[in-house]
């Protein structure tokens, strides 16, 4: 294992950066954290005395990924997932910097907290943490959080999670306060009286499985909606997870119209669909559900052509306690963080996306819209890294898991592309063999 | 005293004062000067004029006011008036009489003089054209305050001699404040340069297009100003609604010493109060040597005596 302090050459790559639109064979040089050089010319001057080498073997190495939506346990469901856990999965999956999501007890809407976060994840976790802190006090929809001093305590970027902001009035005037502070708001757009207690896609599946139906509409009029409140406060917005083609659309229109808009999807939602739910099994069951092949063809669509922005993985641990329900009375949310980049690879393996563009969504795409300096490499950019095999099949395993949680919707599939090595500034976190 | 009251009856040429927009700037000096003779006449020990003797003044106020509610009964009494009282706690507007009505009512009882804040912007308008006596506009809604533009004014023209060149930086709840209005269109009157400093929820629509310089950092807000006038920011709006905490509005709102020191070092801090020190100013800077608060009270009585004096000259003196 290199120490921090020992320069580290990464040769016989295939070096892969989305930010630079560099793919090329070469090596990655590696000092005091940082990345010093990097491609076909990056070993022409020889290694640096004292250099520990790592042969590649001809496998990708690319930036490590930014995963926007890790849900963790701590603080207040430390039996599901902690930090420290949670980044023990993201190593084995290339994330080398995890966006925390606010929905914790307590939740994360106080200056004091977001320090909690930073202080746990820099004692525990072995990959990188920022958190994001609550949009609105107790996720209540109802009065602005403190924008500034969280912002200032280190919160990367404000969300309700997976709870909507109805009140139009309520999110125009935090779209505009927010604005004060150069602040991204991330929203999960969603009409919850349209919603309804509908707990899957609405549609033939709902009716024949006897469950109660979430339509699109519920979504796109809610993203359309914000939409307009962008336009009318020239906020910075983010869809958290869109799942419908319609919703795509609206995202569309409103990057044409010069407007301060990404979007984001789950893996889950550009790789699964409705009919996975089959028998009632619960661990496919998320919000928004996951819809029906057209809708998940189209949102690969989506993502190939730009109009989607950012890949997350949605990591949501859950037990037995919170799954093992009938399909309605179960929790949402699914694992992600140890498959994100597998599942991702079947995008690229059946054509539909290039896989710079499926990078770029889980790297510099997301880097760029939290001003984070990860997620590329250039030159003096922190050492995040992954190196991974493209073409190497592996099973998901229940045992193997190193989630605290085991509810992946991945369970048993074999996934086709897999995550050798992953460095954190520089220190060899994960390694396969190891 | 004839000759003298018919020059000035040029000067001041309109019947009622309902707000700052429509006064021209000779009009605005001309009551800076009747207030600062009236600072004279208030310093003294004998403090009465007999300019409205046997006149009747009512203070009809619809929304609670100490401040302004004393300023102009004192300024009334100082010039011989006979001043009564009506506040809406007390009155029969409570039981339901609408506003007309009660104009109706007032206009039997012949006062001369009516005073009047109300809750909503226009009211004293539509008040004014239903009696016959001179109203003041003491505030409506968040319209108009002439009377806190000119106190304002009368204040910084007697530190800066000239209110022409100065930059004035206006800062806070801009969006809900009739004071702030007056005094954009006031200072603009006179050739200042205006600024407003808000967070950008604080700050109506259409504010780029109101003869001001919008901010919403206040240091660069306060950089190179002569003047900061702070504004009160109510309650009912710190806690979620408009801005998250009293401790978030503070830190990048509150003027402090700190921010302060951005502005020019013989800037000089105003405040129509009440105050919310550690709310929009701290008390080190609110009761501090650059601060003119205090003095703003004073100037209040001298530029409402001047402005019922103004109002006086016409008067039908038979």
């Amino acid at each position: 294992m290199a120490e921090k302090n020992n320069p580290l050459v990464l040769t016989n790559a295939r070096v892969i950066d989305p930010a630079l639109g560099l793919d090329e064979a070469g090596s990655v040089l590696v000092q005091d954290g940082k990345i010093v050089a990097v491609g076909a010319a990056a070993n022409n001057q020889g290694a640096p005395e004292g250099a520990v080498k790592m042969d590649c073997g001809g496998a990708i190495v690319a930036p490590g990924l930014i995963d926007m939506g890790v849900t963790v346990g701590e603080p207040g469901a430390e039996h599901r997932e902690t930090l420290e856990s949670a980044s023990q999965a993201a190593a084995a999956g290339g994330v080398t910097t995890m966006i925390t999501s606010p929905d914790c007890d307590p939740i994360i809407d106080d200056p004091a907290l977001v320090d909690f976060i930073l202080r746990r994840a820099r004692h525990t976790a072995i990959v990188n943490v920022h958190p994001m802190a609550a949009l609105t006090k107790a996720l209540e929809g109802r009065e602005m959080s403190e924008l500034g001093l969280l912002k200032e305590a280190g919160a990367v970027a404000f969300t309700n999670a997976t709870i909507p902001v109805s009140n139009s009035q309520v999110f125009a005037r935090i779209l505009t306060y927010a604005r004060d502070f150069d602040a991204l708001v991330v929203h999960q757009a969603k009409d919850k009286d349209l919603a309804g207690s509908g707990v899957m896609n609405s549609g033939l599946r709902a009716t024949w499985l006897g469950l109660g139906g979430v339509p699109r509409e519920a979504e796109f009029i809610a993203i359309e909606r914000d939409m307009r409140l962008v336009a009318m406060t020239k906020g910075k917005y983010h869809a958290r997870l869109i799942s419908c083609p319609q919703s795509a659309r609206a995202i569309q229109i409103a990057k044409n119209d010069g407007l301060n808009v990404t979007a984001g999807i789950s893996i889950n939602h550009l790789t699964l669909n409705e009919n996975d739910i089959a028998n009632y099994r619960t661990f496919h069951k998320m919000s928004p559900p996951l819809r029906t092949e057209d809708d998940r063809l189209e949102m690969v669509k989506a993502l190939a052509d730009g109009t989607i922005d950012i890949i997350m993985s949605d990591h949501n641990p859950q037990d037995v306690e919170t799954k093992r329900h009938p399909f309605a009375e179960s929790e949402d949310g699914a694992l992600g963080l140890e498959t994100m980049l597998g599942a991702g690879m079947r995008l690229v393996h059946s054509g539909d996306v290039p896989l710079m563009k499926l990078l770029a969504a889980m790297t510099c795409n997301p880097a760029d819209r939290l001003g984070l300096e990860a997620g590329r490499l250039s030159k003096g950019a922190p050492a995040d890294l992954i190196v991974f095999d493209p073409e190497r099949p592996w099973i998901v395993e229940k045992e193997k898991i190193r989630s605290r949680s085991k509810n992946t919707p991945f369970e048993d599939e074999t996934l086709q592309g897999r995550v050798l090595t992953t460095l954190v500034a520089g220190r060899i976190l994960y390694n396969i063999a190891a | 005293m004839t000759t003298h009251t018919a020059h000035r009856s040029t000067s001041f040429p309109h019947r009622h004062l309902l707000g700052i927009e429509g006064l021209q700037p000779p009009e605005i000096l001309h009551l800076l000067d009747l207030a600062d003779e009236a600072v004279e006449v208030s310093r003294q020990v004998e403090k009465q004029k007999a300019v409205l003797r046997g006149r009747t003044q009512i203070n009809l106020f619809f929304e609670a006011s100490t401040r302004t509610q004393a300023s102009f009964e004192i300024a009334g009494k100082r010039l011989g008036a006979d001043v009564m009282n009506m506040s809406v706690a007390t009155s029969s507007v409570k039981k339901g009489e609408t506003l007309i009505d009660t104009a109706a009512t007032l206009h039997a009882m012949r006062p001369d003089l009516l005073v009047v804040r109300h809750q909503s912007a226009g009211a004293v308008q539509l008040l004014a054209r239903k009696v016959g006596c001179s109203v003041v506009n003491a505030g409506d809604g968040q319209h108009e305050h002439p009377t806190q533009a000119l106190l304002d004014a009368l204040t910084i023209r007697r530190h800066k001699g000239d209110i022409g060149g100065l930059t004035v930086a206006i800062c806070g709840d801009i969006r809900h404040s009739r004071v702030a209005r007056s005094n954009i269109i006031l200072l603009n009157a006179l050739g200042a340069r205006v600024r407003v400093v808000a967070p950008s929820t604080l700050l109506p629509s259409g504010i780029h297009n109101m003869g001001v310089e919008v901010f919403t950092d206040m240091r660069k807000g306060l950089e190179g100003c002569d003047i900061v006038m702070m504004l009160r920011l109510q309650r009912e709006r710190m806690s979620g609604a408009f801005v998250p905490s009293v401790r978030e509005y503070f830190k990048y709102h509150g003027l402090d010493k700190e921010k302060l020191s951005f502005a020019k070092p013989d800037a000089l801090v105003m405040h129509p109060g009440p105050m919310n020190r550690g709310v929009e100013i701290a008390a080190e800077v609110a009761d501090g040597p650059q601060s003119l608060i205090k003095e703003q009270v004073e100037m209040g009585v001298a530029i409402r005596m001047a402005v019922l004096e103004a109002l006086a000259t016409h008067l039908p003196t038979k």
